[in-house]
């Protein structure tokens, strides 16, 4: 379980989490929405060590994350970037057996080979894409090797941030539902940061809303629609007029 | 009176805590240099990158050099009638001085700039956060290989530069001066003292760290966007130029004074 408690962040005089508290269960699937700016990002690469809270405390199963070993807790996350992140001078195979080659359980290089070349199988790319460089991909298919990277040493815990932006409708869908089925075929627990409703609907078991550095709402998927929170309507119909500002 | 004492402090705290960083930054990766995982793909690829690539650029501003370097000294020490001293000192000008600076500056201008902008450009596209998530040190893995390829590679630039720059010297010495070549090579040999060329190729390795040191802390230091990445390259290059030649000044000092 992934618990935050009363975390803070600033930076400068932008206090970006104002004492966030949020429990992620092992094994579910946690969405966590919210506008732009509000973030959502800093909320993930703190647990991620990525970030270092100015206080509050971030435990995976009990253990204060900031005290843990370094490699052992990393080894435990998959993450899919936004941008892809993908390491451009490396081809395709490489970027997804990046961990597999390297660290105490490296692998032979054939056989990382092989498993890179399985992983993006199960994300729907062809063997042909291994040898290619990312540049030459599509930005769908950048998401994908990114998720195929991500999976790759099967982690316990996947983080998805903003896997649809930039896609069309139709490519976003067929991220959401691959999300989806890895999360529940690993058994892994996910948390996905998005503003793209269609992927909450698809890939949450659990939702919470960042608004104001703090989690305004948090609960199932299946109660977003029913909650009164007026900062979650607002948001998950989009409209203009609520208590969240909008520039016009 | 504070306002104008405070003007005049922050820019002095704000280098002073400038050098600290860096000077951390520097201990940091030389900490690493020793110590496992070693990335020698990355190693070998920097070397390529950093020395092999590097050879034209070297070679070209040492051979016009070493022969305008020759036209000079024909000019000035003709008022002297002091011309046989051409070849001796286009060696040692070469071989202590000019060789391994404007090759330094040179390396930097390629090298340097392109190191930071690689890495500010995989800063600002989360390529460096994706590294530490597959556990692996950014500055070993990013830094290390190329701090250690560049203060490799850049003695053996400096040699060749050294080599063709006298060469350059050479061939201007016979073709426009009417130097006779087996009395130019000879004069060269003689005058040449085996810590002119050490020197030189401490000076290479010394402005290598220099170079590379100066791209990667640029680039991991990046501001985001486009403009960060402009502005990082820039101060990459221009910081790497101004260490060299201040360091070139201590080393000379160093080597050629007591």
């Amino acid at each position: 379980m992934i618990t935050l408690s009363n975390v803070h962040k600033a930076f400068g005089a932008n206090r970006v989490l104002q004492g966030v508290n949020l429990s992620v269960a092992s094994g579910t699937s946690m969405v966590i929405i919210g506008g732009s700016g509000t973030g959502k990002s800093v909320l993930l690469k703190s647990v991620l060590g990525l970030v270092r809270p100015d206080s509050g405390q971030i435990t995976l199963d009990g253990q204060d994350v900031t005290k843990a070993d370094r490699d052992a807790f990393l080894a435990r996350f998959g993450m899919l970037f936004q941008g892809g992140a993908l390491f451009d001078s490396l081809r395709v195979w490489e970027n997804v057996a990046f961990r597999l080659m390297r660290g105490a359980k490296a692998l032979p290089k054939r056989d990382a080979r092989e498993i890179a070349i399985e992983k993006l199988r199960r994300v729907g790319l062809k063997p042909e894409v291994a040898d290619q460089f990312p540049a030459e991909l599509s930005g769908g298919m950048q998401k994908r090797v990114g998720l195929a990277r991500a999976i790759a040493a099967e982690p316990e815990i996947i983080f998805f941030d903003e896997p649809t932006t930039g896609l069309d409708p139709i490519m976003a869908g067929v991220i959401n539902d691959l999300i989806r089925e890895i999360v529940v075929e690993m058994g892994a627990t996910a948390m996905t940061i998005t503003h793209d409703m269609s992927s909450v609907r698809a890939i949450a078991d659990n939702v919470a809303m960042l608004h104001g550095g703090v989690i305004r709402w948090t609960g199932p998927v299946g109660e977003m629609d029913a909650t009164p929170d007026p900062y979650v309507q607002q948001f998950i119909h989009g409209r203009a007029d609520g208590p969240i500002e909008s520039v016009r | 009176m504070t306002a104008a004492l405070g003007a005049l402090g922050r820019p002095v705290l704000e280098a002073l805590a400038a050098i600290g960083r860096v000077a951390l930054f520097a201990g940091a990766i030389l900490s690493h240099i020793l110590r496992p995982p070693f990335y020698l793909r990355e190693l070998g690829a920097s070397l390529l990158q950093i020395g092999w690539f590097s050879l034209p650029v070297v070679g070209l501003t040492a051979i016009f050099t070493g022969g305008a370097l020759a036209l000079q000294i024909y000019a000035g020490g003709s008022r002297f009638n002091a011309e046989a001293v051409v070849p001796s000192i286009v060696a040692i000008g070469m071989a202590r001085e000019l060789g391994p600076v404007l090759g330094g500056l040179m390396v930097a201008a390629r090298v340097a700039s392109s190191i930071a902008a690689e890495i500010g450009t995989m800063k600002v596209t989360e390529q460096i956060d994706a590294l530490v998530t597959l556990s692996t040190n950014p500055l070993k893995y990013l830094a290390v290989p190329r701090v250690l390829a560049a203060t490799l590679a850049m003695p053996v630039l400096v040699a060749v530069g050294d080599a063709i720059g006298i060469m350059g010297g050479w061939l201007v010495g016979i073709t426009r001066l009417d130097f006779n070549s087996a009395a130019y090579l000879k004069n060269t040999v003689d005058f040449l003292e085996p810590w002119d060329i050490g020197s030189g190729l401490v000076k290479g390795a010394v402005f290598g760290f220099i170079v590379a040191l100066m791209g990667c802390y640029h680039g991991m230091h990046s501001a985001r966007g486009a403009q960060g990445v402009g502005r990082a390259t820039k101060s990459a290059v221009v910081s790497a130029s101004v260490l060299i030649l201040a360091a070139n000044y201590v080393l000379t000092e160093l080597f050629f004074t007591s």
